[in-house]
């Protein structure tokens, strides 16, 4: 068996996702502080967590403007399109391996290539998670950000309330992705060499 | 013919209506003042002068009339009084001293004036407002130095109570805040009561973010008050080493704004269920806002995942080990 190296994460790519990481855990961190704020007070303080949140959530809007541009100039972008081709076969493929075939070895049934680094399940997860998620994430956040901005009422509901729910409910999905996200980069070859990947850049691949 | 004639006439009765109404708006003395009060036509024995920006006085020996400026602090609102709680009131029920006469006399300018508890203490009538109680949260609040009373807040001659029959909680908060504003942005009233130097009220809670919002969205005595569960606007007014700092008394559960703010639509929403006390509200607060269902399909949903994966790898040891 002959390993190949093949370049799939651009330096910008990692850049980006290392600085989202950070930023995401520390919103995730204070986010939920502010949510389950009790009298006795929390886990961090209520006016640090909001500095830190404020800050952290600048930096992941700019870094995401970032991405966006990215895939939009180099050709990272060709991995977020033609996700519907196949999806549901596709789809059935890929989580039956996860199923049962990783558990006896079977080898990967989309294996990574040039001109096509994700699974179908990585491809649709990770085109919702950046395309719907982080957009509806990010401007509902600008709106608790800017609250003179928001509808004051919707039908009589606090506008407020409104953009409020849609955050954390948000921020709840981003946070499940996470978990699974993280979860599913142990699946690669070994429990490490996806994260390896998304160090050097390079994706080991076998013939 | 007729029809034109019609159409003629009924435009031009419109018109003289609009006119006529309009102008009632625009009255000194609005048609609308003798449907509260029984005293209009007494009360401008005073309001010929009080009511006006300039009055004038004259000398029948001398043979001459004067006309001069009225203090601005002397002028009572027509408008506003009979707009108040007190609009059923002669001028002279309070003010009993011979006020008629021009120049007042020194007896006149003598009489005490009457405190609210004085007419309203010990009375059933009243008792949904606990003058009493307010009374004695008064008399230990910072405010209680000499010259200052309730009428310092409550203008004698346009009061009404705000907070307990809004309807727009915004617009009360506003109202309640410009009333400590009168003297905490506008250091020519506030040095009539007191030595101190000028404090700068946007400087000193600057430590606040989006401060204008919180101004916006709580009263001034929210921080600055002891809260009291008995009346509705707690009137302890704390020295400021006392005043609230941390955030979380709002920002919570167990938020404080839901004893003081927000105690009286919190009551009346209590009563109509918790959906509508939540949804239904204009006033939310982060942190203070509980969403059981949601943070609980949200733990459980967690968990269920990390579950999963828990299996997941699980059967990837067992498996995979040989
Ligand atoms: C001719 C105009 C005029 C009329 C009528 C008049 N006032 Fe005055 N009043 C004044 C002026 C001018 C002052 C301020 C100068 C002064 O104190 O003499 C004043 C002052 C006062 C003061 C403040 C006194 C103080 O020393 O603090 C009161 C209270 C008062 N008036 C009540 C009344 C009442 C009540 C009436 C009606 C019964 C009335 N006035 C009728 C012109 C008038
Ligand atoms: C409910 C009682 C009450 C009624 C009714 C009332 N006043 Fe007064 N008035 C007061 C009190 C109390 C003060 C003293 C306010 C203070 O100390 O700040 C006062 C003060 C005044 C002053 C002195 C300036 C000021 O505002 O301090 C004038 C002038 C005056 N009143 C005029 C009138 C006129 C004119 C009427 C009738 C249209 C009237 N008042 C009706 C209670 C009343
Ligand atoms: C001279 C006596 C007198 C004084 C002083 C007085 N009031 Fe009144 N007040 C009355 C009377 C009488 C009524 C009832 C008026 C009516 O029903 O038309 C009333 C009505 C009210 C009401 C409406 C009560 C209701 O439920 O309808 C409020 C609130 C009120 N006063 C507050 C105050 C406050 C606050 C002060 C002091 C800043 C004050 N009053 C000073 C006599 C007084
Ligand atoms: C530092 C300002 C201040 C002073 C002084 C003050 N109040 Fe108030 N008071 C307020 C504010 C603010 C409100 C809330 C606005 C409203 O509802 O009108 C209020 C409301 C009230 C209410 C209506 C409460 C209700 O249940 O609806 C009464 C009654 C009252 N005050 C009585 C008094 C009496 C009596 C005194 C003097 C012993 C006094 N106030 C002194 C600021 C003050
Ligand atoms: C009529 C003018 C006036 C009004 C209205 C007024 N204040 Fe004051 N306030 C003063 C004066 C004067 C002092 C200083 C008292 C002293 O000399 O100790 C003061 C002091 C204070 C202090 C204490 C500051 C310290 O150094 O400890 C606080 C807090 C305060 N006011 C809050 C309020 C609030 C809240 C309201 C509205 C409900 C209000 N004030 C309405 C005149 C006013
Ligand atoms: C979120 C709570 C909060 C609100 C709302 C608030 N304050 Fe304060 N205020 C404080 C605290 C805490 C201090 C003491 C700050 C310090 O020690 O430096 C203070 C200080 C003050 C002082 C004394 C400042 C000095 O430098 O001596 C005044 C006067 C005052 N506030 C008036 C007001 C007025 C008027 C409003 C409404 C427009 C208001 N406050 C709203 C919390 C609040
Ligand atoms: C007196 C109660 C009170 C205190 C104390 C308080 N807040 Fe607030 N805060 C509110 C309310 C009410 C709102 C809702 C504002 C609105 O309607 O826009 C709010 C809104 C906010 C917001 C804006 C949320 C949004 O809509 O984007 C931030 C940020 C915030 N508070 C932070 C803080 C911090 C940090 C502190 C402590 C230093 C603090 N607050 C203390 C009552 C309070
Ligand atoms: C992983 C991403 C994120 C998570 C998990 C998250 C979570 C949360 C939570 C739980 C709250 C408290 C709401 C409440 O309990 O009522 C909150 C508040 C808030 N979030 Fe986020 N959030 C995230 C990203 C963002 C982003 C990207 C922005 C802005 C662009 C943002 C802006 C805000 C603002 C402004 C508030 C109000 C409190 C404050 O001013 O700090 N958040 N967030
Ligand atoms: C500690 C947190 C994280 C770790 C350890 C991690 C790890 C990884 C790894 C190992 C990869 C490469 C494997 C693959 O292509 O699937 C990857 C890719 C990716 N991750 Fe993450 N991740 C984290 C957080 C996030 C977050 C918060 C997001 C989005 C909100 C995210 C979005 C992505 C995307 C979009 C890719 C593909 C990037 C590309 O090549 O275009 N990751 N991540």
């Amino acid at each position: 068996m002959t390993t190949k190296k093949i370049y799939v994460y651009p330096v910008w790519v990692r850049l980006w996702h290392v600085l989202n990481a950070i930023c995401f855990i520390l919103l995730i961190l204070t986010g939920m502080s502010l949510h389950f704020t009790t009298a006795e007070g929390n886990f961090i303080r209520f006016d640090i967590s909001v500095a830190i949140h404020n800050v952290a959530a600048i930096i992941i809007t700019f870094n995401y403007g970032y991405f966006v541009m990215g895939n939009i100039v180099s050709s990272n972008g060709k991995h977020y399109k033609n996700w519907r081709k196949n999806l549901a076969t596709n789809l059935w493929r890929q989580g039956r391996f996860y199923a049962f075939g990783i558990f006896k070895k079977e080898p990967h049934p989309f294996p990574v290539s040039e001109d096509n680094k994700f699974n179908p399940l990585q491809k649709i997860s990770y085109v919702i998670v950046m395309y719907l998620g982080m957009p509806l994430l990010i401007i509902s956040g600008l709106g608790l950000l800017f609250p003179e901005t928001i509808a004051y009422t919707v039908f009589g509901v606090s506008g407020l309330l409104l953009t409020d729910m849609l955050h954390i409910t948000m921020g709840f999905v981003l946070s499940l992705f996470l978990l699974i996200h993280i979860y599913t980069c142990t699946l690669g070859e070994k429990p490490l060499s996806l994260f390896k990947g998304m160090i050097n850049g390079y994706h080991d691949a076998h013939d | 013919m007729k029809t034109k004639k019609t159409v003629f006439s009924t435009i031009l009765l419109a018109l003289v209506v609009s006119i006529c109404a309009q102008s009632a708006d625009t009255l000194k003395i609005k048609p609308s003042f003798y449907e509260v009060s029984d005293y209009v036509d007494e009360n401008e024995n005073c309001l010929k002068c009080h009511g006006e920006t300039k009055y004038s006085y004259s000398d029948a020996d001398r043979g001459k009339t004067l006309t001069k400026i009225m203090y601005p602090d002397l002028i009572v609102d027509r408008d506003a009084y009979y707009d108040g709680v007190h609009r059923s009131f002669m001028c002279s029920d309070c003010h009993m001293g011979d006020f008629e006469e021009f120049p007042h006399s020194l007896d006149a300018r003598m009489e005490d004036n009457f405190a609210c508890i004085d007419c309203h203490g010990y009375d059933e009538t009243y008792a949904q407002y606990h003058f009493e109680v307010i009374d004695a949260e008064f008399a230990e609040s910072i405010h209680s130095i000499d010259g200052f009373s309730c009428w310092n807040c409550h203008d004698p001659h346009s009061y009404k109570p705000n907070m307990r029959d809004t309807e727009d909680i915004k617009e009360a908060i506003r109202f309640n805040n410009g009333m400590c504003l009168e003297c905490h942005n506008n250091f020519s009233n506030f040095m009539l009561l007191s030595d101190k130097d000028e404090i700068n009220v946007v400087e000193s809670h600057d430590w606040l973010p989006n401060q204008v919002a919180h101004f916006r969205s709580v009263r001034c005595i929210e921080c600055h008050t002891e809260i009291n569960d008995s009346i509705l606007v707690a009137h302890k007014i704390l020295p400021k080493k006392e005043a609230v700092q941390q955030c979380a008394e709002c920002h919570s559960r167990n938020s404080r704004l839901m004893h003081s703010l927000y105690k009286f639509q919190s009551q009346k929403d209590r009563k109509a269920g918790y959906v509508n006390s939540v949804i239904l509200n204009d006033t939310f607060v982060i942190g203070a806002n509980p969403s059981p269902l949601l943070d609980g399909i949200s733990v459980v949903v967690f968990i269920l995942s990390f579950l999963v994966i828990l299996f997941h790898t699980a059967l990837r040891i067992i498996k995979l080990r040989n």
